[in-house]
């Protein structure tokens, strides 16, 4: 059982990284600009499967409850936000974004990354996550804003798809949004700008799928879980824009390269793992060097496709606006599908991108997508024989990051694979030595 | 002689051990963990010498394992000791295939193969429900030594049925039963089969499959030893060193490295570069 060195960290900082704090930067900029001068109207939206091509069709500034808790999570200031809106009557185990975000909406709405600006409008896309009524409604209830709460039917069974009638259901209400948009600016949908804003996301979107498709390589060119965030907030908070097209073109140049070279981000990759579930965020350094030291390498995230899943052949069609959209909120998104369908998502990642074990990281303040984890880790243990480790902490909340715990359970992990690994090696194989 | 040890630092206990190339045990140490984890591991480590009348140059190779392995600071290698239950456990009972490990603060269940390989395993989580600590407070919560209660535990005729696993509230769960007059037999039946109840549904997670070896502080406790056995209908191993398994398998790990580096220091050819383990 080989000893994993203590100290592997991940140091590869690309143009891609550069590229994409810039972006970012200037993107919170205008939220502050809005936020502090009135200079244009926010939408605040849920990430998964949304219609931000609506918004930016209206000129709207999209706005992400969700992205913003996860930052003040990363930058470590969540927990005096979390604790005060328990001192407002949120309890222990609710959702802990909510209440980063419920207590940082009532502190001024002030963070170190922008000021956050009020909602002209409130746009809950209910897929699969019932917590994010609340939330939003919870919002609309602060900021005396107008709330619209898109209906969207949850994907049932293992290989479903939503029916006519569902795609007439969801176009329906998001004709009813572009109404409510229309009211709120004062101008019609202009639908050649809009179609426009529909293919770049399209073409976005297909780009990211094609940079999926490099973690199949060995080497992994890049972490499909940690390097993945770095990409995934500008796939959400500037997907249909150019801005956020030519990041992604950037991404992709850059990744293949590395393919090339045969780089990786760790000086040598000695397992690939499939990973279910969102990153403990507050502590998402330390997390990452548990796997690292054991030369341990993400090359398929679920969390990933929380926003949309595009590796499976997906893409906004310009054609048909709406009906895309209305896809993209019903099927190809992770929240909105069941758990049968999951299990045959994270199977085809385990297949396809040749993974040796998979890790789920359930989130204690989460009980929605964390139900069923212990199903999920017997079903891949036993019934498909794919070593799997469960370990738990948040999303959000610090206080329920352990990391001696996870340590201890994730090398323990690796030392038995390690061990197996070993074992499979010096098997004899005719004459060997 | 090869002389190998394993130092075992845990939440509670640090139990160190150290074996000859035969295999047998020389010495073994336990002393509490307390507050400094460093000097708790140099403690039970000399202290283990000492018994073997053994110098620390004496010792080929050290691992350490436990919570505090990276605090055993004179150690060539740190193992979890989830390997190291599991190697200690098939040692002491070669046909060892399920480990129950129950700690100061840790329940766990490990499913290992027939050459004493983890398959899986599986741990309490941030929850001292079904631990040591559980039993140290309602051993305190009756004024009793927690050595006496599993003895006091195989008395009860009408075990009382707890409502809580809470290492927190159990205290206040007893008062509540002392209050109704209940005797402190049947109070700490109820302690020990709600303990095990809760155990078995989480190692049930890896399957139990015989042998069950029975390992950690707990495990000299007779009371959750007949609890276990009760609720899954099979006879349980447990060894008077079951405590000292975690130690015993990192000594197993520490004297397999020690020979593989003395047979390859007498091989004829000079190693190559880099040849052999990292560790």
């Amino acid at each position: 059982m080989a000893q994993a060195a203590e100290a592997v960290k991940t140091t590869y900082q690309g143009q891609m990284h550069l590229l994409q704090k810039d972006i970012m930067g200037r993107y919170y900029e205008r939220l502050t600009r809005c936020a502090e001068q009135g200079d244009g109207k926010a939408v605040y939206m849920m990430i998964s499967g949304n219609p931000v091509e609506l918004a930016l069709a209206f000129d709207l500034i999209p706005v992400y409850p969700e992205i913003n808790a996860l930052q003040l999570a990363v930058k470590k200031v969540c927990l005096p936000f979390i604790q005060k809106a328990e001192e407002m009557g949120y309890s222990m185990d609710n959702c802990a974004y909510v209440k980063a975000d419920v207590g940082m909406f009532h502190s001024g709405r002030k963070t170190p990354f922008a000021t956050i600006p009020l909602p002209s409008l409130i746009l809950c896309n209910y897929v699969g996550c019932n917590v994010y009524l609340q939330w939003f409604e919870h919002l609309a209830e602060y900021s005396q804003g107008n709330l619209y709460n898109l209906d969207i039917p949850f994907l049932h069974g293992e290989f479903d798809e939503p029916s006519a009638a569902d795609i007439t259901y969801v176009v329906r209400q998001l004709e009813e949004v572009i109404e409510a948009m229309e009211r709120l600016t004062g101008k019609k949908l202009d639908w050649a700008k809009f179609k426009r804003i529909v293919a770049i996301s399209g073409e976005t979107g297909e780009l990211w799928a094609k940079i999926k498709a490099l973690t199949q390589k060995t080497p992994s060119p890049f972490d499909a879980y940690f390097d993945s965030v770095t990409m995934m907030a500008p796939l959400y908070c500037l997907r249909g824009t150019e801005e956020g097209l030519r990041f992604f073109e950037t991404a992709l140049k850059e990744m293949e390269e590395k393919v090339e070279l045969g780089m990786g981000p760790l000086p040598e990759e000695r397992f690939r793992f499939v990973i279910e579930g969102p990153p403990p965020w507050p502590y998402l350094r330390q997390f990452r060097d548990l796997f690292s030291k054991w030369g341990a390498v993400a090359v398929a995230s679920t969390y990933s496709t929380v926003g949309g899943l595009w590796e499976f052949g997906f893409k906004h069609d310009p054609n048909h606006p709406l009906e895309s959209i209305a896809a993209h909120m019903l099927k190809w998104n992770l929240t909105n599908r069941s758990f049968l369908q999951r299990y045959e998502q994270i199977h085809r990642y385990v297949k396809e991108w040749h993974a040796d074990a998979l890790v789920i990281h359930s989130v204690k303040s989460c009980r929605l997508f964390s139900a069923g984890q212990g199903d999920m880790r017997e079903h891949f243990t036993k019934d498909l024989g794919i070593p799997t480790l469960l370990v738990e902490s948040d999303i959000e909340d610090p206080r329920y990051f352990s990391e001696a715990q996870m340590k201890n359970r994730i090398d323990a992990f690796f030392e038995s694979l390690e061990h197996q690994k070993m074992l499979r090696e010096s098997a004899p194989k005719g004459d060997a030595r | 002689m090869i002389y190998a040890a394993g130092v075992d630092v845990g939440s509670t206990q640090t139990k160190a051990i150290i074996i000859n190339e035969k295999r047998e045990i020389v010495a073994r140490a336990l002393t509490d963990t307390g507050a400094n984890v460093t000097r708790a591991a140099n403690k039970g480590f000399a202290e283990a010498l000492l018994a073997a009348g053994l110098k620390r140059e004496d010792v080929a190779y050290v691992v350490g394992t436990g919570y505090g392995r990276y605090k055993v600071t004179f150690g060539d290698a740190q193992i979890t000791e989830i390997s190291c239950h599991a190697r200690g456990a098939s040692f002491l009972f070669p046909n060892t295939r399920t480990v129950i490990d129950m700690g100061g603060q840790d329940a766990k269940g490990i499913h290992i193969g027939p050459d004493g390989d983890v398959k899986d395993f599986v741990m309490n989580d941030k929850c001292a429900a079904g631990t040591g600590r559980f039993l140290a407070n309602a051993a305190e919560a009756l004024s009793l030594s927690l050595d006496d209660i599993g003895e006091i535990a195989m008395r009860a005729k009408n075990p009382v049925r707890l409502t809580t696993v809470c290492t927190v509230f159990v205290e206040s769960d007893i008062m509540s039963y002392l209050a109704q007059g209940k005797k402190v037999e049947d109070i700490l039946g109820g302690v020990h089969s709600a303990i095990a109840a809760r155990t078995i549904s989480l190692v049930r997670r890896v399957g139990i499959e015989p042998e069950v070896t029975f390992t950690g502080g707990v495990s000299r406790n007779i009371g959750m030893v007949r609890g276990l056995e009760e609720k899954l209908g099979m006879k349980v191993n447990v060894s008077p060193d079951s405590h000292f398994v975690g130690a015993l398998g990192a000594a197993i790990f520490a004297l397999e490295r020690a020979l593989k580096a003395s047979s390859e220091k007498h091989e004829a050819t000079p190693a190559v570069a880099g040849a052999g383990p990292t560790a």
